[in-house]
């Protein structure tokens, strides 16, 4: 039982794909200037990543390991056309808003991180369990971004008016910038950045250090 | 589990996925078309209905729609025309086809689309007694992008009864306060055409002085949006202009559309 815990709640904080191993920015950044449209992009990725770990795993020992990549690939974007398909069905309006980012989880790196680096070499079950702490993971650093965007950006959370605008007769006037892309990498490093105060483990060593003055001898 | 590298296993696998994965997306495709359909005719309505700010809360929108007339109108003629079916014609796609939209010099060109469709769709709303409002395709480049949308006008073919776009990409908070309600709430009232039929309508920069005479004809810039603005402002006159739908509305006005 802890063994499940443990699969299904390590990615989201001890390795958050998102935080630890910078995965899966492009989404994040594009699509949680709303919190119902970043909500359903969870959904469809926790998905995703679930079922295409599910489905790798089941099938592990009899991928050839020269066309493994294509293999995984192949099961990922089927998996994405029919959430797409689906999202058109039952929530054209999100899907509209999500235009062509529920296509690109088949390029999200953490779908194909985990198909490669966990169902390859894992039993059906504690694959799908992985997918889907990989998927929560995501949703939740997803789900933070949303909250803070959507609130101080426009003022609403769910299209629902908390703040009431500067501009329709109320006093809260929006950061505009929480609007744009770029503000998500901001937040999402200052994320990261308490993680790693709260988890010091998660802290990298320096890839290079810059030496103290090399210069020698009188010239300094 | 034998070797898993030879060519034909690697071929067998290939093989079985394809077709496996092909069924599940096929049928998944084919299965929810019917769903997919409709949702996309119900937005086309919402969208209709919301930009000339006729949508009502809490109606269907086919009920709110069966009061609402779709009509294919030729733009070089001005009048009403069978050429199209109006039940597939595809406004957006057609003025990227040849054979069914004419390029626009640059100073015909005031909206900067490039290209100018010869049919378009437009949707009459009617009332008690005929005609009631008359909703037109509007669509121009702003800032950033081409922006979508929908003017009403009243029955009297000269007054505005709402504006609204359903697709942009100006800046949110700077041009992207054209969907703001307040301002797009400024254009209800406002008159279209002058006394010598020019269409005066426009958007000025900063605020409309409401004492002098043209203020019917003229509606706030947005601050911080001076370009949208300046976009709009074109987008209204060209499509409300000869190379647009006047020529429409003076046919439809003396009742010879």
């Amino acid at each position: 039982m802890s063994k499940v815990k443990e699969t299904l709640f390590t990615p989201v904080f001890n390795e958050n794909p998102i935080a630890l191993q910078i995965l899966g920015i492009c989404s994040a950044l594009a699509v949680t200037s709303s919190l119902q449209v970043s909500l359903v992009m969870c959904v469809a990725l926790t998905l995703v990543t679930a079922f295409s770990n599910l489905f790798v795993s089941l099938i592990r020992n009899h991928i050839p390991g020269n066309i493994r990549i294509i293999v995984q690939m192949t099961i990922i974007a089927s998996l994405v056309i029919v959430v797409d398909q689906i999202l058109k069905a039952v929530a054209y309006d999100v899907s509209k808003q999500l235009s062509v980012f529920v296509g690109l989880i088949i390029t999200n790196c953490i779908v194909m991180g985990r198909a490669e680096a966990f169902a390859m070499k894992n039993p059906p079950v504690p694959s799908f369990l992985d997918g889907l702490g990989n998927g929560l993971g995501y949703s939740i650093i997803l789900i933070i971004l949303a909250v803070i965007r959507e609130l101080f950006g426009s003022g609403k959370l769910m299209g629902i008016e908390i703040l009431p605008l500067a501009s329709t007769g109320g006093w809260y006037v929006p950061n505009g910038m929480l609007l744009l892309p770029p503000s998500a990498f901001f937040l999402i490093g200052l994320i990261i950045w308490a993680l790693r105060v709260w988890k010091k483990d998660q802290v990298e060593a320096p890839d290079f250090k810059i030496a103290k003055n090399t210069a020698t001898g009188e010239i300094a | 589990m034998g070797n898993n590298d030879t060519i034909r296993k690697t071929l067998l696998v290939a093989f079985i996925l394809c077709i496996v994965c092909s069924v599940v997306v096929s049928s998944a495709a084919v299965l929810l078309r019917p769903a997919q359909q409709l949702n996309k005719e119900l937005d086309k309505k919402t969208n209709i209905l919301a930009a000339a700010g006729l949508l009502q809360e809490g109606v269907p929108i086919a009920e709110q729609f069966s009061r609402v007339s779709t009509r294919a109108v030729s733009l070089d003629t001005g009048r009403f025309t069978d050429e199209v079916d109006i039940a597939t014609f595809d406004q957006r796609k057609s003025s990227k086809d040849p054979a069914l939209s004419e390029t626009l010099s640059a100073d015909r060109d005031l909206a900067k689309i490039g290209r100018r469709e010869k049919f378009a769709l437009v949707y009459l709303v009617e009332g008690e007694q005929g005609l009631d409002k008359l909703i037109l395709p509007i669509k121009g480049y702003g800032l950033w992008s081409t922006l979508y949308g929908f003017i009403a006008i009243e029955a009297d073919l000269n007054t505005v009864a709402g504006i609204g776009f359903y697709e942009h990409a100006e800046t949110p908070g700077l041009g992207g306060e054209v969907d703001n309600p307040l301002w797009k709430a400024q254009w209800i009232g406002k008159q279209v055409y002058d006394s010598d039929g020019k269409a005066a309508i426009s958007v000025v920069k900063g605020a409309v002085d409401q004492s002098r005479p043209e203020a019917v004809y003229q509606i706030d810039g947005l601050s911080g949006a001076t370009l949208t603005g300046r976009g709009v402002d074109n987008l209204v006159k060209f499509w409300l202009g000869e190379q647009g739908f006047a020529p429409f509305l003076a046919n439809l006005r003396a009742g010879d559309a």
